[in-house]
C-alpha cells in the first residue's frame, strides 16, 4: 500500500516537473522545475526498490538515488552560476525565444 | 606489459590530468598535453590486448558483477577511444595557439570530458552509462560557456535544460529496468530481456533521453546555438566528439540489450531521414560559418540513424562509419571556421570572398572536410555511404539509399556555398590580422583524416568485429 503511495508521488513529481520545465521562461523556475523532476525519478527509485520481502528495502536503489543526488546537486550548481551570468551580462533573468543563431 | 589493465588507465589518466590541471591551472596545457601521451598509450595497450585476446574485463576493485562495477571494452568501445584520443590530441594543438593561455580553464574543462567520454565507451552497466552521461553533459556545458558573450552563455544554459533533462529520461528507463530484472549489467540485461509492455516503455524512455542528447532531429534545436556559439576549439569537440557519447550508447542498448523490433527502428530512421533534410535546408540558409557548420551536423547526425532499421545486417557497421568520418571531418571544419574567426574577427559568408588567397591552407581544410561530408571518394564519407547503399540493398531497404544520396546534393549544396565564396575574385582583398600557421595546419590535419579513412576501412571493419 505505501508503495502505491510512493509510486503514485513519484510519478505525480515528474509530471509536475515536466510541466513546469515546458511552461516556465524564469531561468529560477527552470532549475526549480528540473529539480522537482529529478526528485520525482528517485522517489520512484525508491519505490520500486521497495520490493519484499517487506522487512529490507534494495540497497542497491538507495546506493543509486545517492549517486544520483549527488550528480542533481552538481548540475544544480551548475545551472545556478550560467543562470547568474546570464543575469549579470544580459539583465534578463528569462530566457526569450529571438536568441537564436 | 600485456597484463596491465590499460582499460582502467584509460579512464584514469585523463581523470587525474582533469584533478591535476584544476588544482594548478597554470600548468594546465602542459598537464593536458602529458595526458594525451598517456592515454594514448593506454589506448594503443588496450587495442593490443584486444586483437591478441579479444574482450576486455575488469572488475573494479575486484568485485564482480551482478554486486561491483565492472569495465568492459570490445571492438566498439576500443575503437570510439582510439578515435577519441586521435581527435583530441590535434584540438589540444590547436587550443594551445588559439587561447595562447596555458592557464585556460579549458583545458581542465577538456580532460574531464575526455575522462567522461572514455568512462562511458567502457562502462558495462546502464548506471555506470548515467553517471558518465551527465559527466559529459556537465563538463559540454561549461566548456560552451567559456566563450562568454550572452549568446554563448543562454545556449549553454538551454543545453544544460537539455542535457539534463535527456539524462533524467534515459534514468527513468534505467529504474523501470531494474525493478523488472533486477540488474544494470548490459550484458546480462541483453539476456534475459523480453519484449512486455514495461520493458517496452524502459527501452522508449532509454532510447528519447539519448535521441534529446544526441540532438537527432526534432530534438536538435539545443544544438545549433550551442555548437555555433562556443569557441573554436570547444565546438571541434561538441560536434566531433560529445555528440557521438550517446550515438554509441543508442547503437550498444538497440544492438545488445534491446530485443529485435523492426518497427522502431523504422521511426529512427525516419527520423534520421528528417534530420538530413531539416538541417542542410537550415545549412544553406545560414549567413555566417559556423551556424552553417553546426546545421551540418544536424543534418549529418541523420546519416547514422538511416543505418538503425537494418542494425544486426550490415547497419552497425555504416553507424560507426559515419561517426568516424562525421568526427574527423567536423572537428576540421569547425577548427579552420576558427582560424577564419581568429584571421578577420568575423565569419559572416559574405564578406569571405578571396579566402583562398588570405587563408589557402584553411580553404584547403573546409575542401578536404567538404568532400568526406559529401561522400566523395576516396573519403571516410564515401565508404560509409557505399557501406550504407550496400546494407539497404542487402535488406531491400532501398529509401534509406535514395536519402543519404540527396542528402549528398544538399550537403554539396552547402559545402560549395563557402567554397565559391572561398575561391570568388575580391573587389579589395581583406587582410588578415596575422599568419596562424599551427591553427590553420591542425584543421588541415584532420581534414586530411577524414579523407585517409576511405582507405582504412579494413583494418577498422577488423576491429570492429572483436567480440561481436
Amino acid at each position: 500500500m505505501s508503495t502505491l503511495l510512493y509510486l503514485l508521488a513519484g510519478v505525480g513529481l515528474v509530471a509536475m516537473g515536466l510541466h513546469a520545465l515546458f511552461v516556465h521562461t524564469h531561468l529560477l523556475r527552470q532549475v526549480l522545475a528540473l529539480n522537482i523532476l529529478s526528485t520525482g525519478v528517485f522517489l520512484l527509485f525508491i519505490a520500486w526498490g521497495s520490493r519484499s520481502p517487506a522487512d529490507h528495502a534494495d540497497p542497491v536503489a538507495q546506493a543509486l538515488v545517492l549517486t544520483g543526488i549527488v550528480v542533481a546537486v552538481s548540475a544544480t550548481a551548475l545551472a545556478l552560476a550560467l543562470a547568474v551570468r546570464i543575469k549579470q551580462t544580459t539583465g534578463k533573468s528569462s530566457l526569450s525565444d529571438e536568441a537564436d543563431v | 606489459m600485456s597484463e596491465l589493465p590499460w582499460i582502467v588507465w584509460a579512464v584514469l589518466i585523463p581523470l587525474a590530468g582533469a584533478v591535476l590541471a584544476f588544482l594548478w591551472p597554470a600548468q594546465g596545457a602542459r598537464v593536458a598535453l602529458l595526458v594525451w601521451l598517456g592515454t594514448g598509450v593506454a589506448v594503443l595497450g588496450l587495442s593490443l590486448q584486444l586483437i591478441q585476446s579479444g574482450v576486455q574485463r575488469y572488475a573494479v576493485g575486484g568485485w564482480h558483477p551482478p554486486l561491483g562495477i565492472s569495465l568492459h571494452a570490445d571492438g566498439l568501445s576500443t575503437l570510439m577511444l582510439l578515435l577519441t584520443a586521435l581527435v583530441f590530441g590535434p584540438i589540444m594543438l590547436y587550443a594551445l595557439a588559439y587561447f595562447k593561455n596555458p592557464a585556460h580553464p579549458f583545458w581542465a574543462l577538456s580532460l574531464f570530458l575526455w575522462t567522461a567520454l572514455n568512462a562511458l565507451f567502457v562502462s558495462g552497466d546502464v548506471f555506470n552509462v548515467y553517471v558518465s552521461l551527465e559527466l559529459l553533459g556537465l563538463s559540454a556545458v561549461a566548456l560552451t560557456a567559456l566563450g562568454g558573450q550572452a549568446r554563448a552563455l543562454v545556449a549553454a544554459y538551454r543545453y544544460l535544460l537539455a542535457s539534463l533533462l535527456g539524462s533524467l529520461v534515459y534514468l527513468l528507463g534505467v529504474g523501470l529496468l531494474y525493478a523488472e530484472y533486477a540488474t544494470l549489467d548490459l550484458q546480462t540485461l541483453g539476456r534475459v530481456i523480453s519484449l512486455d509492455p514495461a520493458s517496452a516503455v524502459a527501452l522508449a524512455l532509454m532510447t528519447t533521453g539519448l535521441l534529446l542528447k544526441t540532438a537527432l532531429f526534432p530534438l536538435h534545436f539545443w544544438l545549433p546555438p550551442a555548437h555555433a556559439s562556443a569557441t573554436a576549439p570547444v565546438s571541434a569537440l561538441l560536434s566531433g566528439l560529445v555528440v557521438k557519447g550517446s550515438l554509441y550508447l543508442l547503437l550498444r542498448l538497440w544492438l545488445e540489450v534491446f530485443p529485435t523490433e523492426a518497427t522502431s527502428g523504422l521511426l529512427l530512421g525516419l527520423l534520421g531521414a528528417g534530420a538530413v533534410f531539416w538541417g542542410s535546408l537550415y545549412a544553406l540558409r545560414a549567413r555566417e560559418l559556423k551556424p552553417l557548420i553546426a546545421y551540418s551536423t544536424v543534418a549529418q547526425l541523420g546519416y547514422p540513424f538511416l543505418a538503425f532499421p537494418m542494425l544486426g545486417a550490415g547497419g552497425e557497421v555504416v553507424v560507426v562509419y559515419f561517426v568516424l568520418s562525421h568526427a574527423f571531418a567536423k572537428a576540421a571544419m569547425f577548427l579552420a571556421a576558427g582560424s577564419v574567426l581568429l584571421a578577420f574577427g568575423h565569419d559572416r559568408l559574405s564578406e569571405l570572398r578571396g579566402l583562398l588567397q588570405s587563408l589557402p591552407l584553411s580553404v584547403a581544410a573546409f575542401a578536404l572536410a567538404g568532400t568526406s561530408l559529401m561522400g566523395l571518394p576516396p573519403s571516410g564519407g564515401f565508404v560509409a555511404k557505399w557501406l550504407l547503399l550496400q546494407a539497404s540493398i542487402a535488406a531491400g531497404q532501398w529509401l534509406w539509399a535514395v536519402v543519404a544520396l540527396l542528402g549528398g546534393l544538399l550537403s554539396a549544396g552547402y559545402v560549395f556555398r563557402i567554397l565559391t565564396r572561398a575561391i570568388a575574385d575580391p573587389k579589395q582583398p581583406a587582410q588578415p590580422k596575422a599568419a596562424f600557421p599551427m591553427v590553420e595546419l591542425v584543421a588541415l590535419a584532420l581534414a586530411i583524416v577524414s579523407v585517409l579513412l576511405g582507405f582504412l576501412a579494413l583494418p577498422v571493419l577488423r576491429l570492429l568485429e572483436v567480440g561481436r
